[in-house]
């Protein structure tokens, strides 16, 4: 694709190109590479000596119990965190789409949590349930649950879950907000005519012409999960206790700065981009897919 | 049937309001732990309603710092967080802008693999290259530099992308006009296309800025000086380990005051806010 008239010019388009370039090149290309020759390497303890091994460094990884159990604990992550913020969402989004009074206030006061950082989330819901003095804290208590997060590894889990669903509710009711406008409103007339009542309305006709919206969601939901919580995660458990809240980036993180593993932690880098590769992927393939929708 | 709808009715309003008190409580928590004492928080015995220490807290936060530790006062980290999410924003803008200009207006051997070298850094984050990245940004010498908060994270293939598909749009004729009146490149740039891209730059500069304000992976490894660290370094630090030493109020005042920043742009610009969001997912 491009236009029928342009500027002809030998040297301005590579200078308009190169700060971009220069910084994709120094910030992302070599790291990226450093990372992948890195993870073909082993170094010994004390830096002085490397040898190429090949693939060691990934048969080491893919036989250790640790990384596996972090692989399981994000996915799992994953899933809790999509599951629990979309139907919240989508409930929400299916009663803001209704003629009430009032929807664009309504709307405003779901958006804004799209806009505090993960970090912060984290501090926000540790004050909230924290065991000495969280106010949600006391109230399990009270009811006769032993809540103690910074002991029991699900407990700590499950807050994790619960921070970063609460986050991420105003990202997805906006766009099952958007994807519901988006249905034409004599569909559901032409349901109501045929006497279809309101709840086998929404199975039938809106949810599967909602399936575009839900698919992209749940892309866009999974990169969250594996991604941005870390900043949630490294204010409210620091990935324990007992790595049971440990994601696959934190792992990276927390290894590299143990100063451990140079290799492992090069090739469990590799294996994120990988996973990140593929969910591209699958996202823009979608978004094709929307477009001759 | 018509009673039925007013019960649906009510009902849905009810859910909406269900969804708003359980999405706004732990601000309004904190907002609450933010205005009382400290003792009294620590003990578990916190009122939920507003304290009288709102002016001493918000002193305290912005000016002084928490005491526990030696750490920097808010208003430092305010400023070093607002210079790094206006440079990411206003760069990742002009970069962005840049490179889709010469994609798309200019013909030069290898466009297409530039634009695809852009492209592909969208599956490069910074959490795939964690210490390859630190590793370069401290040869270069830009640890605890703005320019090392900013510069990393400058590159935008959304941008290209954005400009890339808005620029495709703008009809021929207006080019071979401007050319008719003797306009240069430069000209055409300046006087054509940047007024038509308004509404994209700011639509873009309201999500950038958002992403530009709430970064932490990459600030938590580049700064190590309490006076060059961002707003959301510095709450992680407040929290110490063991309950007792913690401030809670004061922290609490600082989740606000980082949180205030962002939370009002996409209040008071929500159209740009909702634009942005849509059209950077595409």
């Amino acid at each position: 694709m491009q236009k029928q008239s342009v500027f002809t010019s030998r040297s301005l388009p590579w200078l308009l190109i190169a700060p971009q370039m220069l910084i994709v090149l120094v910030f992302f290309y070599w790291p990226a590479a450093q990372a992948v020759w890195q993870s073909f390497l082993l170094q010994d303890a004390f830096g002085l000596s490397t040898t190429f091994i090949w693939f060691e460094n990934y048969s080491d990884l893919l036989a250790d119990p640790d990384y596996f159990a972090a692989v399981v604990r994000t996915f799992v992550f994953a899933a809790a965190i999509g599951v629990s913020s979309l139907s919240a969402a989508l409930l929400l989004a299916v009663m803001a789409d209704k003629p009430l009074r009032g929807v664009g206030v309504y709307r405003t006061l779901l958006i804004w949590p799209y806009a505090v950082a993960p970090p912060v989330v984290g501090v926000l819901w540790l004050f909230m349930l924290n065991p000495s003095l969280g106010v949600l804290a006391h109230g399990l208590r009270a009811m006769g649950l032993d809540w103690n997060p910074l002991l029991n590894g699900n407990q700590a889990a499950l807050l994790i879950i619960l921070a970063s669903a609460w986050k991420q509710i105003s990202y997805n009711f906006l766009f099952f907000l958007a994807g519901l406008q988006g249905i034409p409103k004599s569909v559901h007339e032409a349901a109501a005519i045929d006497g279809a009542r309101p709840v086998r309305r929404f199975w039938t006709i809106t949810f599967p012409l909602l399936t575009p919206t839900i698919f992209f969601l749940i892309v866009i939901n999974v990169v969250y999960a594996f991604f941005d919580t870390f900043g949630i995660i490294d204010t409210m458990t620091r990935g324990g206790p007992a790595k049971a809240t440990e994601t696959l980036v934190y792992k990276v993180y927390s290894d590299g700065l143990l100063g451990g593993n140079l290799g492992s932690s090069a090739a469990q880098s590799v294996i994120l981009m990988g996973i990140v590769i593929v969910l591209t992927a699958i996202q823009f393939r979608f978004v094709e897919r929307k477009v001759t929708y | 049937m018509v009673e039925n709808e007013g019960i649906r009715r009510y009902l849905a309003h009810a859910i909406l309001w269900i969804g708003i008190a359980v999405v706004a409580f732990p601000v309004y928590l904190a907002f609450i732990a933010s205005t009382q004492d400290n003792a009294a928080i620590a003990n578990g015995q916190m009122s939920l309603l507003p304290g009288g220490h709102f002016i001493e807290t918000y002193y305290k936060t912005l000016f002084v710092g928490s005491s526990g530790t030696t750490r920097e006062p808010v208003g430092t980290m305010l400023l070093n967080s607002l210079v790094m999410a206006l440079s990411i924003a206003l760069g990742k803008i002009a970069i962005s802008l840049l490179s889709a200009y010469a994609i798309v207006f200019f013909r030069f051997p290898f466009r297409m693999t530039v634009f695809w070298i852009i492209f592909i850094t969208l599956m490069l984050p910074v959490e795939v290259r964690i210490y390859p990245t630190y590793k370069i940004a401290a040869d270069l010498n830009l640890l605890d530099s703005y320019s090392g908060l900013a510069l990393p994270l400058i590159a935008s293939a959304t941008a290209t992308l954005l400009f890339r598909q808005f620029f495709m749009t703008v009809p021929d004729e207006l080019m071979e006009a401007s050319r008719i009146d003797g306009a240069g490149p430069f000209r055409f740039f300046k006087d054509t296309l940047l007024p038509l891209s308004r509404t994209n730059m700011a639509a873009l500069f309201v999500i950038l800025f958002i992403y530009g304000w709430n970064q932490y992976l990459w600030p938590l490894l580049i700064t190590t000086r309490d006076d060059m660290q961002t707003i959301q370094i510095g709450i992680r630090k407040m929290i110490v380990t063991s309950d007792a030493l913690t401030e809670w109020p004061v922290v609490m005042a600082t989740s606000i005051l980082a949180m205030l920043p962002p939370v009002a742009v996409v209040i008071v610009m929500q159209k740009l806010f909702v634009r942005g969001l849509v059209e950077t997912e595409k």
